[in-house]
This record gives structure tokens, C-alpha cells and sequence, in this order.
């Protein structure tokens, strides 16, 4: 029924583009939680999903988008909050919308995005390709066009199972530090196939190399190298990559773990492709910085028609005037106050005489005493602020008393209902909450998932427990806690380790300071061997090559150790886990390998580990002696057998093992010295280690100064036995 | 009434995420939403004139406020309640004449016919004088005054009839509005859809041979226009700017080609260059004001000027549901749509002229409005379906169209 009004040019081709897929219904799976801890301590009490985004909930844009873009059916993955994410669903109609159904799975085991798509995929209700996006996703690109490409692609080859959908953002390091506040992302792209090579997407602790598997020269008649793209966080997948995540059960986060581990691993030949948008706009909200900028992306209308002066849905419509002010119909405004562009005022809002606001969002029924300077800020829904109070670049949150006099410094965030005292200063970057800090816990494992799922690297020590946990073990109130925001004020300014205070800057709504900028600029003049220009652009090979790992570089020399030592740690810390949960062999070997492949080991990297966890538990078992010692390793041994063997392939591994051996009983495990010999032939007796193996170790340590030669010493005498063995084969 | 509800909502979901475009489409989807409001409306047997206006009126708020930037919106909803207002009247009108003949026939008269007939009269004479068209101002502003009298007059006039007579009566009288209703809802349909012809009928009258026209941007209307005057045998040259930023004269001029028309592209800021050699500017606009002055594509204000410059006839095509009854000036009327800057410049080249995480300055500011206001001393001519006329005259057919009391759509709901 759509008018051809002559040039709607696009609207014709989307048409029959939306003909097409009207056949299969278009699914989508939004995840409604994004399993970091980001936005702490706000998402102690509310999921991030429905946190006002220019006064709309983030997850009306994500919804909205989906509809307008022609999908039928959505899956609303909620995990932490998920009874208020339902209850905001049910409330602003959401589930009775015709033509656009939406489902909510709830699941509170969940601890990243892996765990929701094992869990989907449990429940069989995707049925053919899919959108996967997180319900903190803002975008008005039209999806016609990629899934088009991508179903063609399907058709040709069906390994082709992901579209990645990629922006163009400009190299420069200071845009990508002050847009979106993400590190540099570094993607090898197919030109002609579009098909994706290879993903990194911690680019600043690459130090200005990039190392890339020389496989990729040659398999590719060209490859280009970008930097200047950004990730939308969008997905189209096939059905595939559901099941693929349940098959590797240790996949936990969709890019670290998920792409990463295609592309690097060649799992069935299974591959991703890319599509770039360019006139449409498409952003997450991954920390404070996006939200802010994102914001004003939608102030400034990038995001049109999902804007705050159309009703896309359930928002109440603003009404824009000059200079990107929009101002809702019902708001009480004192004639000497001032409101500066890019500002947007809910409805029901009063503001006193002589305030000043500009750069802000203020939300709905909030009370502006007079005299109120408000600059760059984000003021949720029924806030108080009294007379004089000064707020810069901060977030305030819903139902905040800010008494008179008070102050924000830059990158302030005040969570739910705080209440600041009179003529208080709020320290710049703090956090204030209802809620205490939760006490640190440095536990392995919670380590791990923090890490894996977040979105971006965050020193370990800052990153906390999950939202999850946190809400069942949520500190209660001591009335006898001092509160710290001053007279009258109620809230704990939460405490930001030292490691974390360097993040801080990064990842707040306030300005990046001078001092940061000047340096991110000396970095990248520093890095001149990277051009920054427009555009892809190819490396000279030299320089980017396999071969610069092997530069005398002593950086990068320590970074491999480092990553051998960490690498290290992580395997034993897998087998321990085995130990105590009864893990059988196949699922260690299955993680183990996943471990060799993020850090990029060999199997023989593998092997040494593994052996050195083995001798590690035997060694902390209970014993007295050395014998109980030695019968300790035989027990563990035989149980481990299996695990140990399938690491150890040839010959070069097996040495590996034995060098790792005589490392271990050097340094790390003395007790193991004496035990040397004996511990060698009974490893030689269970056919883990071959004598050939072991007369290579000798030969190898001939030349070797004395010291490194104790060993081979001691097991002289075994060496030689072996050696007459071998001989007398020989002879037969 | 789930099912209105349901349509409502329906359509009010796909006018906010502007999924409808184009005034034409979105009127002709308008009425027929309209119509099957007030044919699903259940409607109480007394006083169900004023229960479907309230009903409307309410829809009609609803539907404004889902697309303000969008005036036909508003156009079709007031041309709907004035449709209503006029069938009841005239069924009034039968009706009391109806009853003034039987009084004048019937030999024993009560005291009520004494009375009737009388009172009767006068209301035939005031309904028939406001049904006449085009009623001139004296009539409109008596009308005004005389409002109450009709509705007076039927209630007194059925509490002569027995119950029963009347109940029936009066539902009968309810079907034949709603009937009559539907029925001219339909006519105001087919006219949306018949509006292109119409207008284009009347291209011979305008252009002529060995002409240049320019227009700008595309607009159906136009283009049916010129391709009714080349199917007269007229030849004539096309010039088309292109109107950036959507660039719609490039499908336009596409579309004139494939007809055999000989057309020139220029780009937007080459038209006053062009002015001088040109006949005659005909575009299509987006709205017609009260005033007579257009709400057009963006530029056109530039088009108009230069066409004053050089005296050359500025000439507007445009269906009569584009008629506004609302001045510019009117603060309740949304002029204009401030589009996406993504259709000037590419997000992603620009990225870095966009950073809010500095102090240093203003970023980068991108402004892209979707039209312009051509006031009405710059128009020579509109052409609609009826004909053409000089814009002081709009106030004239809007009268006709549109009835005083819903020019305000919302203030009644807000009381």
C-alpha cells in the first residue's frame, strides 16, 4: 500500500527484500544481559537493559529496531533482574504487539553469552537463520540487505554460518578512546569474499605489533588488514552456531572465545563473513562512555527515526526546537533559566530561576532548584536536585536527593535513591550506592568468568562477582555503617583499587583529561610505523609478518614468556578443577586445547603444562618421605595416564616433558630431585615416555655446561642400561 | 471495541515509525481507517452524531500526534468529521421537513403542530442554507449562531411520537447516518485516488509548446502532470534539480525519460542559473496552509525566489487532502521533520569530528531539516482537483472542506 512516490528509490528494494523473508519468519535472539559488570553499582539494581537511554529503557531502541527491520519473532534471553525485565516487557506492551512476537527465556544459571546460547539451543525454538544481538543495541540499519547476502552465501556454501555486521570509524586512536572508549580493534578481511580472517580485538596490548598466522598470506591472493572498523555487535547466524556452542561447552564469550576460536581453529571449515554498513548507524552500549556518546548520537539524530522527538514506541514524544533541544510539552521552566543545546527535558520536569543545563538529559518529574548548574549530565527520572547544587559530566540515577550546595565532580555516578548531603563534594570518578561494595573475592574461577565475559579487559582486580551472585548475597544495610556523602546524605562511595583508577578515565561520561589525551597522542605518534590513514591498506609483510615475533625485541621476548606463564597457570588450573569435580579426560583435553589455542601454543606447550600439573598434585598430596613421595606420583600417574599420552604424540613433546621434569625438580619442586631416576623409568616402564625420547634428552644435554647436566648425571646409570637394551634389540 | 482499537493502534504504530510515506498513501489509509471506525462504532440511538464525531475527534488525535510532521494525517480526519456533520444535518433537514409536510397535511392540530411547523421551518431553512456550497461568510457565522436550534427541535419533536415509533425511528435514523457516512467516506477515497488524474486533466491549460519547465525533487503528482501534458502532443523540456540530500529528481528524471520527455538534471544549487530560461517552476509540495503559502521539500524556498527574481510563474500541484486548514503560524502545526544526518555524510568518515569525549569545542553538527516554508506572495498558482486558484483564495475551499469546529482537533479532548 506504500505510495511509490516517484524517488523512494529504497523503499522499493527493501520491499522486496522483506517479500522474501517473509516466508521463513526472521527470529531474533536478544540477550538481555550483557555478563559484565560494567555498570556497577547501578546494575546491582537494575539490569542494564532497561536503563534509561535519553529517557527510553535500552531495550525499547533494540526491540524497535527489530521490529521496524522486519523481525517476526524474538527471543528475550533474561538473566540477572530477569523478573524486572519481564515485568517491564509485560507493562509497556511489548508482548502483544501483532506481527511481532516476543518470548523471554529466563535462566539464573547463565554466566555469559555462551552459557544463554547453550541454553536456547536446549530449548529448540530456532529454526532456521537468526539475529543475535544484546538487548543494549542501538541501530536503525536495515537488515534486508545482509540477510540477503548472507542466505546467498549459505546457499553457495553452507559453512559459511555468521555475518558479522562491521562500521566504518575513523583509525585515529583518540575517536576510538573518546567515541566508544573500546581498544583497538584489528580485523584481516577477505576483500573480494568479505569473508573474516582474523579478530583482535584487545589491539592496546599489542604494543604497535600484530602478529598474523603466515598461513593467511598464503592461503589468500589478498588480504587487507583494517583498523578502522568497528564492531556493531550484530550477528546474523545459522542455526549452526548454536549448536557449535554446545558442542565446545567451554565457549563463553561470543568474539574472545566464539570467533576466535572459528577462525583460529578451523572447526569444520565453518566460516564468518562481514557486512559493512555505511549510511545506517548501529552501536552497543558497553560502558559509561558509550552510553554517553551514544546518547548524543541520538540528540543529534544518527539514530532517526529513533529519536527522542518521535514516538517509536511507548516513549513519551519530546518536541524538538533549535539547536537540538527537545523539551517535552509539560514542563515548568522559570524564566531566567537557561537551557543550552543538546539538551532534552521529560515531561513533567520543573526547573527554578537562574539554572543553568546544557549537554544534558533530564528525565521525567525531576524538581531543578534555582541557581543549579548542570553540564554534560545524565539525570534519570524523578530526581531532586536543591538550590545551588553544581553537576558536572556525571549519571544520577533514579530518585536521588541532591540537598543544597551540593556538588558532582566529572565522572560521578550516583546510584538509586542516594542522597547527598548539604554543601558535600563528590570526588571525581567515585560511585555512590545504596549498596556496599562486595568484598572482593580473588577466587580462580570467578577470575575466569569475569574475564571471559567481559566485554573488554579490565584488570582482574577490579572486576567483581556477577550481578547474579551479587543479588543473592547482597550486603545488608548496618544502620550502625557511617555513611559517607556527608550531612544528611545516605550512600557508600564505593572504593576503586588503584589498577582500576588508571581505568577509570576511559570509561566515564567525563571528558578524557588533557594530561590522558596528550599521551594517547604521543602513543600513536610513537607508533608510525602503523600508517593511521584512510581506508584499508596493506602491511608490508616484513614488518607484520610471523617473522617480527622474532625480532630481538626483548618486549616482545617477554610478552611470549608471559603468555607461557600465564598459559602455565590457566592449564593447571583447568586439571585442578578436574581433579576436584571428576572431569573426565575428553573435557580436559577439550579445554586444554582451547587454552593451547587463545594463547597460541604449541601441543608440546600442552604437554609440558599438563605434566607439570600432574607432578604438581602428586606433590601436594600428603606424604612424609620420599617413597610416599614416589608412590604418590605412580598413583597419580596411572590415573592420569591417558590424559598424559594423548599430549604426547612424538618424540619432541616427550623430551619437552622431560625438560619440564628437570626444570621443575631445578626450581619449583626439590623435593622431586633425589626422586629423579626413579620417577623417570617408572614414566619409562608406563610407556609415557619413550627410551628414545630419553636418549635424545641425554644427547641434547651432552654439550651443556655442568650445572644443567645433574640429571643426566644421576640417571646415568639407567641411561646406560637403556642404551645396552637398545643394543641388544639391535643385535636380535 | 477491541477490533477498532486493534486497527488503531495498528496504524498509529506504522505512522510513528514512519513506515507510511507519501501524503497520498498515507490519506487513502487514513480514510479507510476512518471508515471502518465508523462502521464497526456501535452507536446509542440518540444523539449518535455527536457519539462518532467524539469517537473520530479521538482516533484522530491519536493518529495527529503518531505523525505531526505528517499533515494529511490531520487533513482526512477533519474532512471525516465534517463529512459526519454534514450527513446528520441533512438528514435533520429531510426529516423535519418531513414532519412540517405531515403537519401541514393533517387536519387536527394539537398544540404541538401549532408549535412545530413554525420552528421546523426556520430549522429547514438554516440546514438548507448551510448545505448549500459554498456557503459565504455571513452564512458560516449565522450557522454558528443557529447551531442549537436543530438538535432542540428534534428532541421536542419526538417526544410527540409514541415510544415505540421513535425507538425505531431513531435506529433506523442511526443506520441510514452510518450508511450514509461509510458512503460518503468512500466518495472522499475515490477522490484521493482520482486526485493525480484530475489535476493532470488540466496540464494542456498550462503548458504549452516549446516550454522549459523546472521542477524539483520528485512528486507523483507533478510527474503525472508533465506526462499528461506530453500526452498531449505537447513538446516541452523538463528541467529537474536534483533535491539533495535524497536526491528523488534522479528517479525522477528516470521516470520522465523512459516517458520520451526531454530532461536535464542540475544539481540544486545551479536552479538560479537555470531561472532564467525556464517558463514555468511546477512542483508538488508537501502541504498546503490556510494561507496559501506550501510546505515543500527543502530548497524550494531557494526555487521560489529565484522564480520571483526573474518573474516566472511559481505553479504548485497538489490533491485537495493536502489542503491544511491550519496557519504556519500555529504553533500546534509540526512544520518540519529534521531527518537523520546520515543522508549528508557518512558516519563513519566523520567519527572523528563527532567526539564528545573532549572538551575542546563543539563537535561536528549535522543539520538536515526535510522542508521548506514557501510563503504565498511566492506562489502564482495552485492547482488542485478542482481547479486552479490564486492562494488567497485557499481560505475559500477550506470552508468547504473542513468545518470551523474542527480545526482544533484537540482542544475539545483537552476541556
Amino acid at each position: 500500500m506504500v505510495g511509490k512516490k516517484g524517488g523512494s528509490k529504497g523503499m522499493g528494494a527493501a520491499e522486496d527484500a522483506e517479500e522474501e523473508l517473509a516466508r521463513t519468519p526472521l527470529q531474533a535472539i536478544i540477550l538481555a544481559d550483557s555478563f559484565t559488570t560494567k555498570f556497577r553499582p547501578i546494575t546491582l539494581e537494575r539490569p542494564k537493559v532497561l536503563l534509561p537511554l535519553v529517557n527510553a529503557p535500552m531495550i525499547d531502541y533494540t526491540l524497535a529496531w527489530l521490529e521496524s527491520a522486519g523481525v517476526e519473532e524474538v527471543f528475550v534471553f533474561c538473566c540477572a533482574h530477569s523478573k524486572q525485565v519481564i515485568d517491564y516487557l509485560d507493562k509497556s506492551n511489548w508482548f502483544g504487539q501483532p506481527n511481532f512476537s516476543v518470548t523471554t527465556i529466563e535462566s539464573h544459571n547463565a554466566i555469559s553469552a555462551g552459557d544463554a546460547l547453550r541454553l536456547i539451543y536446549e530449548q529448540h525454538v530456532i529454526r532456521g537463520d537468526f539475529i543475535l544481538v544484546s538487548g543494549d543495541t542501538v541501530s536503525n540499519m536495515s537488515l534486508s540487505q545482509a540477510l540477503k547476502e548472507h542466505k546467498e552465501r549459505r546457499r553457495k556454501d553452507s559453512n559459511a554460518v555468521m555475518t558479522m555486521v562491521i562500521k566504518q570509524s575513523k583509525a585515529s586512536p583518540v575517536t576510538r578512546q573518546s567515541r566508544l572508549g573500546t581498544e583497538e580493534l584489528f580485523m584481516v578481511i577477505d576483500p573480494e569474499t568479505k569473508q573474516l580472517l582474523y579478530y583482535e580485538d584487545r589491539g592496546d596490548n599489542l604494543k604497535g605489533y600484530l602478529s598474523l598466522d603466515k598461513a593467511l598470506l598464503t592461503d589468500n591472493t589478498s588480504i587487507s588488514l583494517q583498523n578502522d572498523k568497528q564492531d556493531c555487535y550484530i550477528d546474523i547466524c545459522s542455526p549452526e552456531v548454536l549448536s557449535l556452542f554446545t558442542d565446545n561447552f567451554d565457549y563463553q564469550h561470543l568474539r574472545r572465545d566464539f570467533v576466535k576460536g572459528l577462525l583460529v581453529d578451523d572447526i569444520m571449515g565453518y566460516k564468518i563473513y562481514t557486512h559493512e554498513i555505511h549510511s545506517s548507524y548501529a552501536a552497543r552500549i558497553d560502558n559509561y562512555r558509550s552510553y554517553h556518546t551514544i546518547s548524543k548520537d541520538i540528540i543529534q539524530r544518527w539514530t532517526y527515526p529513533l529519536v527522542p522527538d518521535v514516538q517509536f514506541f511507548g516513549n513519551s514524544a519530546t518536541k524538538l526546537e533549535r539547536q537540538g533541544m527537545y523539551r517535552a510539552p509539560e514542563i515548568k521552566q522559570s524564566r531566567s533559566s537557561k537551557i543550552g543545546p543538546f539538551t532534552v527535558i521529560g515531561s513533567g520536569t520543573s526547573i527554578g530561576n537562574n539554572t543553568e543545563i546544557s549537554n544534558s538529559v533530564v528525565g521525567e518529574g525531576c524538581s531543578i532548584g534555582s541557581n543549579v548548574t548542570i553540564e554534560g549530565c545524565y539525570i534519570w527520572h524523578n530526581v531532586t536536585i536543591e538550590d545551588g547544587c553544581k553537576l558536572k559530566h556525571s549519571i544520577v540515577c533514579d530518585g536521588v536527593t541532591m540537598k543544597s550546595g551540593a556538588a558532582l565532580e566529572p565522572g560521578v555516578v550516583l546510584s538509586f535513591k542516594v542522597v547527598i548531603g548539604r554543601n558535600f563534594l563528590v570526588p571525581a570518578y567515585s560511585k555512590v550506592s545504596l549498596h556496599q561494595q562486595p568484598i572482593r573475592q580473588d577466587s580462580d574461577e570467578e577470575l575466569e568468568y569475569a574475564d571471559n565475559s567481559s566485554g573488554i579487559t579490565e584488570s582482574p582486580s577490579v572486576s567483581g562477582t556477577l550481578d547474579l551472585l551479587n543479588e543473592e548475597e547482597r550486603p545488608e544495610l548496618h544502620d550502625s555503617q557511617e555513611y559517607e556523602v556527608g550531612d544528611g546524605g545516605v550512600g557508600f562511595i564505593w572504593l576503586v583499587s588503584e589498577a582500576g583508577q588508571e581505568e577509570e578515565w576511559r570509561h566515564s561520561v567525563a571528558p578524557i583529561p588533557v594530561d590522558k589525551l596528550v599521551a594517547i597522542m604521543q602513543i600513536s605518534n610513537d607508533e608510525v610505523d602503523l600508517p593511521n590513514e584512510d581506508g584499508a591498506f596493506l602491511p608490508p609483510s616484513g614488518e607484520l609478518g610471523p617473522d617480527s615475533i622474532t625480532n630481538d625485541s626483548n618486549e616482545d621476548a617477554e610478552d611470549i614468556r608471559d603468555d607461557s606463564v600465564i598459559f602455565e597457570r590457566e592449564v593447571e588450573a583447568t586439571f585442578q578443577r578436574a581433579v576436584e569435580e571428576d572431569v573426565t579426560d575428553d573435557h580436559v583435553i577439550l579445554e586444554v586445547n582451547s587454552l593451547r589455542l587463545s594463547y597460541n601454543m604449541a601441543s608440546a606447550d600442552c604437554a609440558g603444562a599438563l605434566f607439570y600439573s600432574v607432578m604438581k598434585l602428586a606433590l601436594d598430596a600428603p606424604h612424609d618421605s620420599p617413597n610416599e613421595l614416589y608412590k604418590n606420583v605412580v598413583s597419580t600417574v596411572r590415573k592420569w595416564k591417558k590424559l598424559l599420552k594423548y599430549y604426547l604424540p612424538s618424540i619432541d613433546e616427550e623430551i619437552e616433558v622431560i625438560l619440564k621434569f628437570e626444570e621443575m625438580c631445578l626450581e619449583s619442586a626439590r623435593e622431586y630431585s633425589p626422586l629423579f631416576v626413579q620417577i623417570l623409568h617408572h614414566l619409562y616402564d608406563q610407556d609415557i615416555i619413550q627410551e628414545e625420547a630419553i636418549l635424545d634428552w641425554a644427547s641434547e644435554k651432552e654439550g651443556a655446561e655442568e650445572s644443567d647436566k645433574v640429571f643426566v648425571k644421576q640417571s646415568e646409570k639407567f641411561i646406560q642400561w637403556l642404551k645396552e637394551a637398545s643394543e641388544e634389540e639391535d643385535e636380535d | 471495541m477491541p477490533d477498532i482499537e486493534r486497527l488503531v493502534n495498528d496504524f498509529v504504530a506504522k505512522l510513528s515509525k514512519r513506515k507510511v510515506e507519501g501524503s497520498q498513501a498515507t490519506s487513502r489509509l487514513t480514510a479507510e481507517l476512518l471508515r471502518s471506525v465508523v462502521s464497526l462504532q456501535r452507536l446509542p440511538p440518540t444523539n449518535s452524531a455527536a457519539v462518532l464525531i467524539e469517537a473520530v475527534r479521538g482516533i484522530g488525535v491519536k493518529l495527529v500526534a503518531a505523525n505531526p510532521v505528517e499533515l494529511a494525517v490531520g487533513n482526512i480526519v477533519r474532512r471525516v468529521l465534517h463529512i459526519i456533520r454534514e450527513e446528520d444535518l441533512s438528514l435533520l433537514t429531510s426529516k423535519t421537513s418531513d414532519l412540517a409536510l405531515s403537519a401541514a397535511s393533517d387536519d387536527e392540530g394539537t398544540i404541538d403542530q401549532d408549535y412545530d411547523p413554525t420552528q421546523s421551518a426556520a430549522a429547514a431553512a438554516a440546514a438548507a442554507k448551510s448545505f448549500l456550497r459554498p456557503p459565504s461568510l455571513h452564512a458560516l457565522l449565522e450557522n454558528m449562531l443557529d447551531k442549537a436550534v436543530p438538535s432542540n427541535n428534534y428532541t421536542s419533536s419526538s417526544g410527540g411520537d409514541s415510544e415505540e415509533k421513535s425507538k425505531a425511528d431513531k435506529l433506523a435514523r442511526t443506520r441510514k447516518l452510518k450508511h450514509d457516512v461509510i458512503e460518503a467516506i468512500n466518495i472522499l477515497i475515490e477522490d484521493i485516488d482520482t486526485c493525480h488524474e484530475l489535476i493532470a486533466e488540466q496540464a494542456v491549460e498550462h503548458i504549452h509548446q516549446n516550454e522549459v519547465i523546472l521542477t524539483l525533487g520528485s512528486s507523483r503528482t507533478a510527474f503525472e502532470f508533465l506526462c499528461a501534458a506530453k500526452e498531449k502532443k505537447r513538446s516541452f523540456r523538463v528541467v529537474v534539480a536534483e533535491g539533495a540530500p535524497r536526491y528523488q529528481g534522479h528517479a525522477l528524471a528516470k521516470e520522465l525519460v523512459s516517458r520520451g520527455l526531454q530532461t536535464i538534471v542540475v544539481t540544486d544549487s545551479a536552479v538560479f542559473a537555470m531561472i532564467s530560461r525556464v517558463n514555468m517552476v511546477i512542483v508538488g509540495v508537501h502541504a498546503v496552509m490556510a494561507n496559501g503559502g506550501v510546505i515543500a521539500p527543502v530548497g524550494m524556498n531557494m526555487v521560489a525566489l529565484a522564480a520571483q527574481k526573474h518573474a516566472v510563474p511559481f505553479v504548485v500541484v497538489a490533491g485537495i487532502h493536502k489542503l491544511c486548514p491550519s496557519y504556519p503560524h500555529n504553533p500546534e502545526v509540526c512544520l518540519n521533520d529534521m531527518r537523520s544526518p546520515a543522508e549528508l555524510l557518512e558516519f563513519g568518515r566523520f567519527s572523528n569530528c563527532m567526539e564528545f569525549g573532549m572538551d575542546s569545542g563543539a563537535p561536528l553538527q549535522v543539520v538536515n531539516p526535510g522542508f521548506d516554508y514557501v510563503a504565498p506572495e511566492l506562489v502564482s498558482l495552485l492547482i488542485t482537483d478542482i481547479g486552479g486558484h490564486n492562494p488567497s483564495y485557499m481560505y475559500r475551499l477550506i470552508s468547504d472542506y473542513y468545518s470551523a469546529d474542527d480545526f482544533d482537533l484537540q482542544g475539545r479532548i483537552h476541556k
